[in-house]
């Protein structure tokens, strides 16, 4: 049997346990705890002028209520900055339950624990609260043109603002490039804003330990290692003494990688004070309302051309709406600014964002972070310079791509973890060659025929991008064999779905030559791993991945060395297959990895079969030097960090056939097409899968999902009745074809997948349905309403 | 997103059903499928002191069928009523209407009965109870009424049935001439952003009879005669632009977040000409 499992389709080890109700999710735990619940503000915009709990205390069950004044010192401070910036001149964020100013609908002003969740959310619609309303501000142009601030000492409520500038190779200025280039254009695109929506919200579950005074806190959490360096932090409690355990995550998408949440801090600080376990799990209306939001943004694009629709200047000035707070920093636009350069090499470069407060929840990233907008924006510019030209639209993406033998590619510009934004390497042509074939690009104009003549409307798009991914500082792993020759792999950073589970699986037995079967994956258990960063930025495999395997390579060379020992042979003549140790040419001479683990540890006590076999290779040792000598240690174990010099670029393209009802607007994606490079691929059906979802998130993004608020500040859409997430019914059949081109920056030569599918969508779908209709679709998401009232406004 | 306190019932018998009824009045609400009020109660946009559940009761889950048309019990469920051949064969209009309602899941647990006292003016089933000109069977501690459905919708989520009132049956009158059910949905299965529902009689390929319904474009299911608009002529020589505007002249949409009112009487009216199409075609 093979122990090669590195890039094969290996099933996911995670789905029996995940679709049989067997998994352990957030609120699968803590059955006996008591239930917290939160009183949010109905109004997006007041002071608190009073809170009356009188007629709450009468509930019997009611165990305790909070109000910002209950919270001591380090609990009652605003919750932290997570990433400053130095554009981010007015960051602000919220307190854990408000303090005298509520900002959003949402913001959670006061919190009940109860026996049981019924009674809690009993209690909160009994306690009442009196407000002093100020005007809201909604809608980014509200924002920056309004005299009612959302922040009193936040002038303009612009939070940061943000200019790169590259020049061109000839020392233009992205201005005097425009002003000399033989063709010009300038127009505004718009981008809805849209949700994470993980099937599970968020939660928490804390219990406390009074005569070990620790903390236990399981957060359904896309980073377990932060959540508890801030409850340490915020509880004053030494770090030892806290354990934070993400179990079963039923999703993340971004919003959960946010830390702390109020009630990541509040739920733990309660559960000690009162010394009962305590739950709180999200519902959905909270998710809509007090979590966090994506995407909304306005991009004024002005770009200069030559005849070949090569760019020679792109000047874009993003309005972007980060909410009534910024906990996340100003993470998003900067993706946007710097990712929307995608795989092109132009001439000069300015870039120019404001982030800008409303009084709506707060906007942190979610999948493809910024990139969606940043794409649609270089994306739809593409499709303008080619019906200006009248050229092929994939020639003149072709014309501007950054061909395979500039690699490494430096954009000029610096990217989200704070590095030069230098792409690692690509092949851009060969992916437009295997998305035309793969699409049918060349003969769509024949098909596009032959459909008008029975009355019917197509059209086609394509998009491309570049997706910076595996951002640092770091991941590590621990690997440890134990004597019954199971191998233990454990990472800090946590899971969401994605199968870790499986692919690290395949990692270990791959590096270490031993079956699947014998492999164990921990993520996200503080009690396991100590130092991670989380899972968020297509950065898990990547980053844990090269941790791990570097991990196995150092078990693996120690595994060795102790088995040449015993078999007095030279460690260079051994190798490791099926978990057996052999000399190479040799079989009869060999160890089993099991037998190695019990000779590593200088104590034998024959507690099993193994250590007993171990026996007769065991050496009586030199009485000159200790059992362990100096520079070892007892067991084969071994931790692994993996710290990239900079973020591995991702790259891809989609095109899809879209038709859309000359009647009734409906539109219908027929075909759609993606083409992948995310270096070499673990696992290539898992990759299918990472790009199955994101398309999909994409297609709702593109077709189906936005945040209705009205003027007062109020969600109208706050619930999955009108919040319209696409079911399977309304995701196309997508067909896949993959190019590897391996990352040179890391030992498995691997970039990230998780993000991709969702990047390009909105483009590729507006591109679609503007060759079907013929006029410039430069609003995403499009519904069949919206696209009557454009085809009214515009005739054909 | 849990419910607040109610106190609940569970009848197994009609009488006893409509005596608690009577007693508990305004402060009561019936359970039956409980695919709508569910989801309210944990809203906690409804408040009922008491819950009336009625799945217990004896005798309610029935389909009767007969040449006259369809009767069908307050506990028969949707996917029961689509699956039944008899039930289906009698008004085909039923299982065209079905297809429609939400998703299987849905179909599963809610009850054609319970669609029709929710009153939703964007849900099939009043559609086809009205345009079929059916009737609905209202139960109290004081004797039964049977409620024509021109009487029973009164308002968005409003029905003729009163307090104390357990709506027992329902009865979709047969039809002989062709059906047919075309909305246009944002998803598959959400409800419709325009939708309607056709019956037509034809003699000799010439249209003598045409009626329309229309969902989500006004307070009730808003139906429309067209047979004169049709002037008794063969579907290919229709003057569909004036079967058109007769309906959109009797429609009154409104704007939402999925969808404005202009594009809904847009979308009606190709609905209309589709749906009488393929009603004459059935």
């Amino acid at each position: 049997m093979t122990t090669k499992l590195f890039g094969e389709p290996v099933r996911r080890r995670e789905d029996a346990r995940l679709v049989s109700g067997e998994g352990r999710f957030l609120d699968d735990l803590g059955q006996q705890a008591l239930a917290a619940a939160f009183v949010r503000s109905p109004h997006a915009h007041a002071r608190i002028t009073s809170i009356d709990v009188d007629a709450a205390l009468e509930v019997a069950g009611l165990v305790a209520i909070y109000t910002w004044e209950d919270l001591p010192a380090g609990v009652a401070e605003p919750l932290p900055l997570l990433i400053p910036h130095p554009a981010l001149t007015h960051g602000r964020t919220a307190y854990p339950l408000a303090r005298d100013i509520v900002r959003h609908v949402g913001e959670p002003i006061v919190m009940v624990v109860a026996r049981d969740r019924y009674l809690a959310e009993d209690i909160c619609s009994l306690i009442e609260i009196g407000y002093e309303y100020f005007k809201p501000v909604v809608g980014l142009e509200e924002a920056v043109s309004s005299t009612h601030l959302v922040h009193q000492d936040v002038p303009g409520n612009v939070g940061a603002h943000l200019v790169q500038e590259v020049p061109s190779a000839g020392g233009q200025s992205a201005a005097e490039a425009i002003a000399a280039a033989p063709h010009t254009l300038a127009f505004r695109l718009d981008i809805e804003r849209s949700a994470c929506m993980p099937l599970e919200g968020k939660g928490v579950y804390a219990r406390w330990d009074a005569d070990d005074e620790s903390l236990r806190v399981y957060s359904s959490t896309q980073t377990s290692t932060s959540v508890r360096m801030a409850i340490a932090a915020k509880l004053g409690l030494p770090l030892p003494k806290v354990e934070v355990i993400a179990p079963d995550v039923g999703g993340g998408f971004g919003v959960k990688i946010v830390h702390p949440w109020p009630e990541e801090v509040l739920v733990p600080w309660a559960a000690r004070l009162l010394n009962q376990e305590i739950k709180w799990t999200e519902d959905r209306r909270e998710h809509f309302i007090s979590s966090a939001h994506e995407r909304a943004q306005i991009q004024h694009v002005q770009v200069g051309f030559d005849d070949a629709g090569r760019v020679l200047g792109l000047s874009v000035e993003i309005l972007h709406d980060h909410g009534a707070y910024t906990p996340y920093g100003i993470i998003v636009p900067i993706i946007t600014s710097t990712q929307l350069l995608g795989p092109y090499r132009i001439g000069a470069y300015r870039v120019e964002f404001s982030s800008i407060y409303t009084n709506t929840v707060q906007v942190t990233p979610y999948r493809g972070a910024g990139r969606p907008q940043g794409v649609f924006c270089m994306e739809r510019t593409m499709d303008k310079i080619a019906q200006k030209l009248g050229l092929d639209r994939a020639d003149v993406r072709a014309a501007n791509f950054i061909q395979p033998d500039q690699f490494p590619y430096d954009q000029g510009l610096i990217f989200q973890d704070g590095r030069p934004l230098i792409y690692d390497s690509g092949d851009y042509p060969e992916s437009l060659r295997k998305l035309k074939d793969l699409i049918g690009w060349d003969e769509f104009p024949a098909l596009r025929e032959s459909a008008r003549a029975e009355g019917r409307r197509l059209g086609i798009g394509l998009g491309c991008y570049v997706e910076g991914t595996g951002v640092g500082p770091y991941e590590g792993g621990h690997i440890q064999i134990t004597s019954d020759g199971r191998v233990h792999v454990s990472t800090g950073l946590t899971s969401q779905g994605q199968g870790h589970e499986t692919v690290f699986a395949q990692i270990a037995a791959t590096e270490l030559g031993v079956p699947i079967e014998r492999v164990s994956v921990v993520t996200g258990d503080t009690r396991r791993f100590g130092y991670a960063v989380g899972t968020f930025a297509s950065r898990a495999a990547v980053m844990s991945g090269n941790a791990i395997a570097l991990a196995c390579r150092k078990v693996r060379e120690k595994a060795l060395r102790v088995a040449a020992d015993a078999l007095e042979a030279d460690p260079r003549d051994l190798e490791i297959t099926d978990g057996v140790v052999h000399v190479v040419g040799s079989p009869a001479a060999s160890i089993p990895l099991a037998t190695v683990a019990v000779l590593s540890n200088p104590l034998r006590y024959a507690f099993d079969e193994e250590a007993k076999r171990a026996t007769q290779f065991a050496t009586t040792g030199s009485m000159d030097r200790p059992p362990v000598a100096e520079g070892e240690e007892p067991g084969l174990e071994g931790k692994g960090y993996y710290s990239p010099i900079r973020s591995t670029f991702a790259s891809g393209m989609h095109a899809a056939i879209v038709e859309t009802d000359p009647e009734t607007a409906e539109i219908r994606i027929l075909r759609y097409a993606v083409v992948h490079d995310c270096g070499k691929m673990i696992n290539p059906m898992l990759v299918e899968g990472q790009i199955h979802g994101g398309v999909a998130q994409g297609v709702g993004g593109a077709l189906y999902e936005k945040m209705v608020y009205d003027e007062h500040g109020q969600l109208l859409n706050a619930s999955f009745m009108d919040f319209l997430m696409p079911y399977a019914t309304e995701i196309p059949h997508i067909e896949t074809d993959h190019l590897e081109t391996p990352s040179p920056l890391n030992p498995l030569g691997i970039k990230g997948a998780g993000e991709a599918g969702v990047i390009p969508v909105s483009a590729v779908i507006a591109a679609a349905i503007e060759d079907a209709e013929g006029f410039p679709i430069d609003r995403m998401p499009i519904s069949p309403s919206d696209l009557y009232d454009l085809r009214l406004r515009s005739p054909r | 997103m849990k419910p607040p306190p109610f106190d609940y019932h569970a009848p197994t018998s009609v009488r006893e059903a409509v005596e608690v009824l009577a007693e508990v009045g305004a402060h009561g609400k019936v359970l039956a499928g409980g695919q709508s009020l569910i989801p309210l109660l944990n809203m906690r946009l409804a408040a009922p002191a008491h819950l009336v559940d009625i799945n217990r009761v004896a005798g309610l889950g029935e389909i009767q069928t007969d040449a006259t048309g369809v009767r069908v019990g307050a506990l028969a469920r949707h996917a029961q009523v689509e699956r039944s051949a008899a039930a289906c064969l009698a008004q085909p209009l039923l299982r065209q209407a079905l297809k429609l309602v939400a998703h299987p899941v849905i179909r599963n647990r809610g009850t054609i009965v319970g669609s029709l006292v929710h009153a939703d003016p964007s849900a099939e089933l009043p559609a086809v109870l009205a345009l079929l000109g059916g009737s609905v069977r209202l139960a109290a501690a004081t004797g039964e009424r049977e409620v024509a459905a021109a009487d029973f919708f009164t308002g968005p989520m409003e029905s003729a049935t009163r307090p104390g009132e357990l709506a027992v049956s329902a009865f979709f009158p047969a039809w002989d001439g062709g059906t047919s059910f075309i909305e246009v949905a944002r998803r598959h299965g959400d409800y419709a952003m325009a939708g309607v529902a056709a019956a037509v009689r034809l003699d000799d390929l010439r249209i003598t009879a045409a009626k329309v319904v229309c969902v989500s474009v006004g307070p009730v299911p808003v139906v429309v005669e067209v047979t004169g608009e049709c002037g008794n002529r063969p579907v290919a020589s229709v003057d569909w632009r004036a079967v058109v505007a007769a309906v959109q002249d009797r429609i009154e949409p409104e704007a939402d977040i999925h969808a404005t009112a202009d594009y809904r009487r847009h979308l009606t009216g190709v609905l209309v000409e589709r749906a009488l199409k393929a009603a004459a075609d059935a």
